[in-house]
């Protein structure tokens, strides 16, 4: 079946090139938020390597910190408090209080 | 209809029991504000939310999401009327009359109006559930692999029949997420296919991490870098009230979309947003005054919103009945179900009538929640939008990941969930449409099983799926829509689907 599938799926591929003629050229598109995407799929990426390496809190709170410090420039106080108080209350409420267990760490956070 | 109104009775008796009022409440209520976020749909909202039902019974849990699904739906109301922003896709026709009536000082009224109809139309459309899905549920005990496997295929074809724009990217999508969900084992030989010594992927692909990558990264990456704070109009309590001329005008919409919403969402596909499509399109079609379309006509709210709240309760219909789900959304309440030890189907009722007859009753009594809760709380979730994106977006990826993370406790999740994502991101902005992929992902195994088990019944022979009656009306009625959803390449004509798809994108209206 997966073969079929595939077939299939090129089939289609093929008729989308041949009648994407008539469609917008991919510049015409639009891609100015490009940054910030890029920017988020690091962040991301980062948070899916360190989210059992570091544990929950901590990947989370240096996630948010980069995204709003780095990439929103937002002020030094709203970051932090921000990310810590996100964190810490995430955990507190999917950990603690739903007993989703959530990693923690080397450090124990 | 005794027996009916008996097990009713035993759904209501369940139903009105604190703590499943309790998460009734908490479901309408966290929906409510998953609709109203930008960015947070009602797919991407359940799913995330999925973990946080983990520590709950079976009842509790499933009257607990469906309590966000139709949050959700309303939620996305309040965002169009008071933002010209569609907090999910089925509100995008409630922007152009609901934020027209705003602007004229009549926001509020817009707003009650939207609720009214909803808690009307979600109220008679579980009635109409009540009395179809039993008897549904009856007829599909007579189906064997062959005809489950022509309904699923069905059900692909219809969805990507019924997705606005192309239906020949809707069908490559649909394809892909059936490719997708060929990765795993293997049922009938236990093999491992296409898992790369990932143990992980033995399961296959989750059906969460997939639709908050499509639905809830794939939105934050194509909108974070274009936040521009947008006008939130805030509505003041007394002038929530209707006039008696709104009133009137808005009786009939309510009643025509109810009727409208409840039938397409039965039909597999994006129910909810082509059934206030085709709501917006029938009022203005009736109206005596089209012309005040798009100005604020009160028609122009109330249908569409009580069109795509029926619908809701209608794609229930088909999963409970024959464990099929009709649409992305369905399909991650199916895999809910699933993961609470429920398989909706035909037994289901017959099995566990407490389940569904709770279920059922749960409905009207999130109705009643979502109409007491939502008219004196709107300031509350218009404070929410006022939180500056810059903010939100961040908190909504670090939901994104924790969610995925928590449903298995698996990382390899969070990372399917990125691939999705960027998959997502780049497939919107070349317009094709990402919804067939989940719903792909879930029936995967369904389809390949009835494949097998059927031909595994004839020794091989296809003819099996032409030979036996029901398989081979519903393989007919698949091809009939594949050759009307090509019929355009042929005329070079705009069919609905395209104007659905222009008025999605803002650019027409129906």
């Amino acid at each position: 079946m997966p073969v079929v599938l595939a077939l299939v799926l090129l089939g289609f591929g093929a008729l989308v090139f041949v009648l994407g003629g008539k469609a917008p050229r991919l510049a015409a598109v639009g891609w100015s938020e490009w940054r910030h995407a890029v920017a988020i799929f690091l962040v991301c990426a980062f948070a899916a390597l360190a989210l059992e390496r570091l544990g929950f809190r901590v990947t989370i709170a240096l996630s948010l910190a980069f995204l709003l410090g780095a990439v929103e420039r937002k002020g030094f106080a709203v970051t932090a408090a921000v990310s810590i108080v996100f964190a810490g209350a995430a955990f507190f409420l999917f950990d603690t209080l739903l007993r989703v267990p959530l990693p923690r760490g080397p450090f124990g956070l | 209809m005794t027996e009916t109104l008996s097990n009713l009775a035993l759904g209501f008796s369940i139903a009105l029991s604190p703590p499943i009022l309790f998460y009734a409440f908490l479901g309408c209520f966290v929906g409510t504000l998953v609709g109203v976020l930008p960015g947070v749909g009602p797919l991407a909202g359940i799913s995330l939310l999925l973990p946080a039902t983990f520590g709950l019974d079976a009842t509790r849990a499933i009257v607990m999401l469906a309590g966000i699904y139709y949050g959700a739906m309303y939620g996305g109301s309040t965002t169009s009327i008071l933002m010209r922003i569609p907090g999910e896709a089925a509100s995008v026709m409630t922007c152009i009359d609901g934020y027209a009536m705003a602007r004229k000082g009549r926001a509020g009224a817009a707003l009650t109006i939207a609720a009214v109809g909803s808690y009307l139309a979600g109220s008679a459309s579980v009635v109409g559930l009540m009395l179809l899905a039993p008897p549904l549920a009856l007829f599909a005990l007579r189906f064997g692999p062959p005809e489950y496997f022509a309904l699923l295929m069905l059900g692909l074809l219809v969805l990507a029949y019924m997705s606005s724009g192309s239906m020949l990217k809707s069908l490559a999508m649909a394809t892909l997420g059936l490719l997708l969900g060929m990765i795993g084992i293997d049922q009938m030989t236990g093999y491992f296919r296409y898992a790369y010594g990932v143990v992980e992927l033995g399961d296959g692909i989750g059906v969460v991490p997939v639709a908050v990558g499509l639905f809830g990264l794939a939105e934050i990456l194509a909108t974070a870098g274009l936040a521009t704070p947008p006008q939130v109009v805030k509505p003041k309590l007394r002038e929530l009230l209707p006039t008696r001329q709104e009133w009137r005008e808005s009786a009939w919409p309510i009643g025509r979309g109810t009727v409208l919403g409840f039938l397409i969402g039965i039909v597999p596909g994006s129910a909810h947003i082509i059934a206030s499509f085709v709501s917006y399109a029938v009022e203005r079609k009736l109206s005596k005054r089209p012309e005040e379309f798009g100005q604020g006509a009160v028609a122009g709210v109330a249908g569409p919103e009580s069109a795509n709240n029926s619908a809701t309760s209608g794609a229930f219909v088909p999963m409970l009945a024959l464990g099929v789900p009709s649409g992305p959304i369905p399909a991650v309440m199916l895999a809910a179900m699933m993961v609470h030890g429920v398989a909706p189907g035909p037994l289901l009722i017959k099995q566990q009538p407490e389940l569904f007859w709770g279920f059922i009753a749960s409905m009207y009594v999130g109705n009643v929640v979502l109409l007491i809760l939502n008219l004196p709380l709107v300031g509350l979730f218009v404070n929410v939008l006022r939180v500056p994106y810059p903010i939100l977006y961040p908190s909504i990826i670090a939901f994104c990941i924790l969610g995925v993370y928590a449903v298995n406790g698996s990382v390899v999740d969070v990372w399917i969930m990125l691939l999705m994502g960027v998959l997502g991101y780049l497939l919107r902005k070349l317009g094709f449409e990402t919804a067939p992929i989940v719903l792909g992902v879930v029936l995967a195994p369904m389809i390949e099983m009835a494949l097998r088990q059927s031909l595994a019944m004839s020794d091989g022979q296809y003819s099996i799926f032409v030979s036996r009656p029901i398989a081979g009306t519903l393989l007919l009625i698949g091809l009939i829509l594949i050759i009307l959803g090509l019929k355009p390449l042929v005329t070079r004509g705009l069919d609905w689907r395209a104007r659905l798809a222009l008025a999605e994108k803002g650019q027409e209206q129906p």
